[in-house]
């Protein structure tokens, strides 16, 4: 049986709890989950606006790593995370050093790349490949020009690979989010490429524990029934060499794991539950059984697999405009109503300036923003007023700005709220899923020694 | 026949699927899973969401986690950071999803879960 754990569901998620995983109970593996579609588009950004080339990847990881390293060191737990992001060489450097500063001489830490295709595009397209956009077929050159990231979800084999060539500590960039888990599995097993029912639960495995507490408490239905949310245990999958295995946490964590918080995670983000598609398998969600074993343990078995695709998807993002959001609390009596003559008010001064836009939005934050017509029940004692815009134009887009604070003192009474400054347009930024033959990625594999 | 809302008898999770949602409502029993089955028609979930579902409704079932999985096209403004609206990633849409009021026989009572909880006749919470 191997112990593998996820201590990071998205970047901006909680930094204690990867090192509560290290510290609380027993871990063979902690895996990290840094990255989602709009986090390359960021990390692209940051890595054009750096002369020095040394940004591009989640700076969380490597001061989390200066942190658990005396523990790394004394247990010879594994660390297995996209933390590369769209610059893993530099990611590579700077946990390298930070090993060094904390005397870990000799500790080997790999790298897995080859997932950004930016410089490389207009070749791809050249040879043949358009890149279409995979929801509604239009060819990538109607928005080449605006691309910011490029990125081919991988394989989790290249992780096996520098795990088997001894690294500790392994990042990557775009590996797909349930690969983290996948590829230590491969390693400890031995897993072959067509042990497509194994990477099928290697696969339902990652995808339970990859968004961190949500399958052990976190936006659990029956929220009442959670005890310990200041102390949330992190999951903790064990998996045995057939690829069944149990969900759980740490002894003495909140939270909690029954086949309803598990049930829940599976079907977060769920497409066609017969075909979860990655790189390595195609899983079938709908052979998986649960069953609980035991206070906070569930049980996964039967989990089948079918082979894998000859394509691999391709998360590209492109700039696709500006946009800026304002609110303002209205109190009530009459929230809803004041609210409404408040924002026709701003969006009737912006017309005589002579301003349209590509798209505006109104929102009454406390009277349904969420649920529309669904939500419940009476007059609120006051609602938040969010207005956005969205258009090509920036300097459009920050006249808007300028528009909401006026309204605490030119608008119906007991308006307020108006704090942080003016909204400014910031980049709106589109993703275009697209799928590329196998054959034109290769992985990049590198294990260093400290 | 007599109505009930559907957190009594099931719960959910939401999350973004493009610039549309996928709910995952899950059945406590295996008859509130033939309940769901019938009553929960891709119909109904459009009607239920009105105008926060601009595009067309999926529906797909996964018997063995008692699970309808309904993928809600065109829901999130755009989504992702493209979207203007405040639940830009679905993540309240099951919550949404949950306040839907069916049919059921009038014979048939979901299992109390917990204290209280989905059981009784309020929601969210437990009656103390």
């Amino acid at each position: 049986m191997i112990r593998i754990a996820n201590g990071q569901g998205f970047w901006g998620d909680s930094v204690d709890a990867p090192v509560r995983l290290m510290r609380e109970g027993p871990l063979d593996v902690l895996t990290l989950d840094y990255l989602a579609e709009v986090t390359m588009s960021i990390m692209q950004k940051l890595k054009r606006r750096d002369p020095a080339g040394k940004s591009g990847y989640a700076t969380d990881f490597v001061e989390l790593i200066r942190t658990i390293l005396p523990d790394l060191r004394e247990k010879g737990t594994r660390v297995v995370a996209n933390a590369g992001g769209v610059n893993p060489r530099a990611c590579l450097a700077a946990v390298s050093q930070v090993a060094r500063d904390g005397g870990a001489a000799g500790m080997k830490i790999g790298m897995v790349a080859g997932d950004d295709i930016l410089d490389r595009l207009d070749r791809i397209m050249a040879e043949g490949v358009p890149l279409s956009n995979m929801d509604d077929g239009r060819p990538l050159s109607e928005i080449r020009e605006k691309v910011v990231s490029a990125n081919v979800y991988m394989s989790a084999f290249p992780i096996a690979e520098a795990l088997n060539l001894g690294a500790q500590i392994v990042l990557t960039g775009r590996s797909t989010d349930p690969g983290l888990v996948v590829g230590p599995l491969i390693h400890r097993y031995g897993w072959n490429r067509d042990d497509w029912d194994r990477l099928a639960a290697g696969t339902v495995a990652g995808h339970i524990i990859e968004c961190g507490a949500q399958c052990t408490g976190g936006n659990f239905s029956r929220w009442w029934e959670v005890e310990g949310w200041d102390h949330l245990g992190y999951p903790i999958v064990e998996v045995e060499p057939d690829g069944s295995f149990v969900v759980t946490k740490h002894a003495g964590t909140g939270g909690l794991v029954t086949v309803d918080t598990v049930a829940e995670q599976l079907c977060y983000e769920m497409g066609d539950p017969c075909s979860y598609v990655t790189p390595d398998v195609i899983a079938d969600f709908g052979s998986i059984q649960l069953g609980q074993q035991g206070v906070d343990r569930v049980g996964v078995s039967g989990v089948k697999g079918r082979p894998r695709t000859d394509s691999l998807k391709v998360s590209i993002s492109y700039l696709a405009g500006y946009s800026a959001i304002g609110q303002l609390t209205i109190s009530g009596p009459q929230p809803i109503e004041k609210a409404k003559v408040a924002a026709a008010a701003l969006w009737g001064r912006l017309r005589r300036a002579g301003l349209e836009y590509a798209e505006t939005h109104t929102e009454l934050v406390g009277a349904g923003a969420c649920h529309g017509r669904i939500a419940q029940g009476g007059s609120p004692a006051e609602v938040v007023l969010r207005l956005g815009v969205k258009d090509p134009d920036q300097k459009k887009v920050d006249r808007f700005g300028k528009e909401i604070a006026p309204l605490v003192t030119t608008g119906p009474p007991g308006v307020t709220g108006f704090a942080g400054g003016r909204p400014r347009a910031n980049e709106v930024i589109a993703f275009w899923p697209a799928l590329i033959p196998r054959e034109m990625v290769k992985a990049e594999v590198r294990v260093e020694s400290v | 026949m007599k109505q009930m809302r559907l957190y009594r008898m099931a719960h959910a999770r939401s999350g973004d699927k493009g610039d549309g949602s996928n709910v995952g409502l899950i059945a406590y029993d295996e008859r509130g899973y033939e309940i769901i089955s019938r009553e929960v028609t891709v119909e109904r979930v459009k009607a239920h969401f009105g105008g926060l579902v601009k595009g067309h409704v999926d529906r797909y079932e996964v018997p063995n986690l008692r699970a309808l999985n309904f993928i809600l096209h065109d829901s999130l403004g755009g989504g992702g950071s493209a979207s203007l609206i405040t639940d830009a990633q679905g993540k309240t849409h099951g919550m949404a999803m949950l306040l839907m009021e069916i049919d059921v026989p009038d014979d048939y009572e979901p299992p109390g879960v917990g204290t209280g909880g989905a059981g009784s006749a309020e929601y969210p919470g437990p009656s103390r």
